[in-house]
């Protein structure tokens, strides 16, 4: 009889009204001091990326105008442009999707639908994602060795594509595995029920609808591939090109050249950092236009990101 | 497992008891009365008819609200439906125990035509057989079942006899009609209680055996052993 | 006096000690040996893992799209004779005659004129106007034309579930199959979607074999001709539907139908 009155005692605490709400004010100050402090490191993270980018655009909007953009690289920093580099990074970049894109979704499509679920694949799945946080430069080196001494394709636009291609193939591969795994096997089951073979399954129903998943990671592993300067320095960027490489279009037949993959090229960070190792202060505030037109490219790539993933969001939702 | 519906399903075993063994003394009192010409009797058994519907009626709401509510499968449907009929038969037994009562009333206008051997033999032929297969229902004993369909002749061959000797008393003496067709009638009406008797335990052995063996005919029952 | 004269309808599918191991090593059946009969509805009833949707899976080949699945004994699909199970034949051949529709609503995220059409398309090119008239014909066979007719090139997610259902069954009939398996069709849907795709079935089974796994014991008589009861990947006993219900003859049967275990 004790006992009883002894537990009761024990529920009646739990249910005393008074109780109950100062254990509910605990949480809400818990609560509220985690949204808090969540805010202040926000803030933080905010401003500090905000002082870069005011220091940037102070420095060098000035710099920035139509003439900037047009001009060749000059020993002259006030007649210096970024003409040859912001070409050379949109050519850069063009060769690296067209390698890095159908490579890795390739091979993302293989490894995630077609191969066996052994222990060589999982050792090629652990390898690629090793091969994601390779430091960029050691991606340099081996195609120094490989592409320029080995095969012979000289400090060219060629070489610097194959080697960024090679360095966001890991990133490119991952992310279309996620989104391909993010297809749930409730409409593989379906494909294969209606009698479709496991291409038709990939072709018409998995790849279609992870599509958004794979543009979104391609469009970013593109964006980091726009700011990387040491693997291209190692395989022979220039910093002083003032001119352009070959025209792939021609008049004649047949209208395309593949001349310029071997010509010498450069890139907007390699033209920055060249600028930013010279003495004067003109070429640094040079460098800082050059980077805030490299920023806008970035901002612009990523708002293409952000676009491409709500559009295809909308249609699919599991 | 045991399950809500096996109480209800107890319950409503125990109903069905209780209104067999209403009837069983509807029956045996209305006899009673008969034999010791007591009219009271008679009057009390035809108003306790009342109850007998009552408790029909009853038995067949909480059927019903079983088979809507719980949905029951073989045994247990078998079961209800069964216990539906078997409070039909139980009523009309007990409407005609009520008759036997209101025929008492009337032959007790008049002296008692000769004593009465046969109609109680009947009688208790047939109380046993409403005894038997309200047994044999709750112990669902399909054996015991067929014994009362067998027994059911017995009764058959008690009525001819009846009614042969009644009818001999008929063409010697006129004036005994009015009693003899009366008493003719109180023992047509114990054999159609008998064959209610047979009929509750043919349902029975359907609801042991999953077999519908009513409206067939005899021979065919003692063939069948599994 | 009726007569009931019982003929065992011709039989379209009949497994014949079938036994299923998944990773090759774990049994979840044991020599199944069933008859599916033609143009009736066949309905698989037992307790959570008893192996009937092992069972159904195993009738157009779906666990062959996870590795280390092992099938032993023979499926024979009538008039041909065909061994379903066998490894040497493409199970893609098998998912052509036999369709499924699965428990949760799974159509293609595309228009319900494409997923209509897909099962069709796969199979060659057929003309515009055929297409057409095969995908109306198959939305009215399942119920769905009416509500439909006018927005074929919506999205088929902006259907309501029961709706999508019904779109997966037409989905699956496009491709005129011979046997139809429902995988518990209306456990994600509500009563009255349910009613309707049960008087689908009811419909349906006139013109193609229907084997349906169903947990819900009044649906499977509602709906079927015949009642098979599984028990721990045994077929514990399989008879008229009727029979099952009112006095099935294995006693483990008469336990779950009557609700004593499970």
């Amino acid at each position: 009889m004790w006992l009883d009155m002894f537990l009761k005692s024990d529920i009646d605490k739990s249910i005393n009204p008074n109780v109950v709400r100062r254990r509910i004010l605990r949480s809400r100050l818990r609560d509220r001091l985690f949204a808090l402090g969540g805010l202040v490191v926000m803030a933080a993270a905010c401003l500090v990326l905000l002082a870069l980018l005011l220091q940037l655009a102070y420095d060098g909007m000035g710099r920035v105008s139509w003439q900037f953009v047009i001009s060749y690289p000059s020993r002259f920093a006030s007649q210096a442009g970024i003409l040859s580099a912001w070409i050379g990074t949109i050519l850069v970049m063009f060769l690296t999707a067209l390698t890095a894109i159908p490579l890795g979704m390739g091979a993302a499509v293989y490894l995630e639908e077609y191969a066996p679920k052994n222990w060589m694949t999982d050792l090629i799945e652990i390898n690629i994602a090793n091969l994601a946080g390779v430091p960029s430069i050691v991606y340099g080196l081996m195609a120094l060795g490989l592409l320029v001494y080995e095969f012979h394709l000289g400090q060219s636009f060629l070489t610097a594509g194959l080697t960024l291609a090679m360095l966001i193939l890991p990133m490119v591969i991952i992310a279309t595995r996620e989104a391909l795994r993010a297809v749930p096997p409730q409409i593989r089951e379906a494909a294969y029920a209606v009698g479709a073979t496991k291409w038709q399954t990939v072709r018409d129903h998995v790849v279609p609808y992870s599509m958004g998943g794979i543009l979104t990671g391609m469009i970013l592993a593109l964006s980091r591939a726009v700011g990387e300067t040491a693997p291209l320095i190692t395989v022979g960027a220039l910093s002083f090109i003032a001119f352009l490489p070959h025209s792939p279009l021609t008049l004649e037949f047949p209208f395309l050249s593949f001349q310029w993959l071997f010509d010498p090229f450069t890139v907007m960070p390699i033209q920055m950092f060249n600028w930013i190792s010279r003495p004067q202060d003109e070429f640094h505030i040079n460098a800082a236009a050059a980077g805030v037109i490299l920023l806008l490219m970035t901002l612009a790539m990523n708002a293409l990101a952000i676009t491409v993933r709500a559009r295809f969001r909308k249609r699919i939702h599991w | 497992m045991q399950r809500h519906i096996d109480q209800e399903l107890a319950e409503l075993r125990s109903q069905i008891l209780r209104m067999g063994a209403l009837v069983e003394s509807q029956i045996e009192g209305s006899i009673k009365a008969l034999v010791d010409r007591d009219v009271d009797l008679a009057s009390r058994i035809i108003e306790r008819d009342t109850l007998v519907n009552t408790m029909d009626v009853d038995i067949d709401e909480n059927c019903m609200r079983l088979l809507a509510l719980q949905a029951p499968a073989a045994r247990d449907l078998r079961f209800v439906t069964t216990a539906m009929k078997i409070s039909t038969e139980l009523e009309r037994m007990s409407d005609i125990a009520e008759n036997i009562s209101e025929r008492v009333i009337e032959l007790n206008e008049e002296p008692q035509l000769k004593p009465y051997i046969d109609i109680p033999r009947m009688a208790n032929w047939t109380m046993t057989m409403v005894h038997e297969c309200l047994d044999a229902f709750v112990r669902s004993d399909a054996a015991l079942a067929r014994k009362v369909c067998a027994d059911d002749d017995f009764v058959d061959n008690l009525t001819h006899q009846l009614f042969r000797e009644l009818l001999s008393f008929m063409i010697e003496n006129p004036a005994t009609i009015t009693r003899a067709i009366r008493l003719t009638f109180i023992g047509k009406s114990l054999e159609r209680i008998a064959d209610h008797a047979t009929n509750i335990a043919e349902l029975v052995i359907y609801m042991v055996e999953g077999k519908i063996i009513r409206h067939t005919i005899p021979p065919v029952l003692s063939d069948n052993e599994s | 006096m009726t007569i009931h004269v019982d003929v065992m309808p011709a039989i379209k599918a009949e497994s014949k000690a079938l036994s299923f191991y998944y990773g090759g090593t774990v049994q979840a059946l044991k020599s199944i040996s069933l008859a599916l009969p033609d143009r009736r509805a066949t309905a698989l009833i037992g307790p959570s893992g008893c192996g009937k949707t092992t069972y159904l899976r195993c009738l157009n080949r779906m666990h062959d799209l996870y590795p280390g699945n092992r099938y032993a004994g023979a499926v024979f699909l009538y008039p041909d004779g065909l061994n379903i199970v066998d490894q040497t034949i493409d199970p893609i051949e098998i998912r052509m005659r036999i369709g499924m529709v699965f428990q949760k609503p799974n159509p293609f995220p595309t228009t319900i004129y494409d997923n209509v059409a897909y099962g069709l398309r796969i199979r060659g090119s057929i003309p515009r106007s055929e297409l057409d008239g095969i995908v109306e014909q198959s939305l009215k066979d399942a119920a769905l034309w009416p509500e439909v007719k006018d927005r074929l090139r919506e999205l088929a997610f902006n259907l309501s579930g029961g709706q999508q259902q019904r779109l997966c069954i037409a989905r699956a009939l496009a491709t005129g199959p011979e046997m139809l398996l429902f995988d518990e069709p209306t456990s994600a849907l509500d009563p009255t979607a349910t009613a309707r795709i049960e008087e689908l079935v009811t419909d349906l089974k006139q013109r193609v074999t229907i084997v349906i796994v169903t947990h819900n014991m009044q649906q499977a008589a509602r709906v079927s001709d015949y009642t098979a009861f599984m028990y721990e990947g045994e077929l514990v006993e399989c008879d008229r539907t009727e029979k099952i219900f009112t006095n099935p003859s294995n006693k483990l049967t008469e336990e779950y139908v009557t609700g004593r275990f499970g």
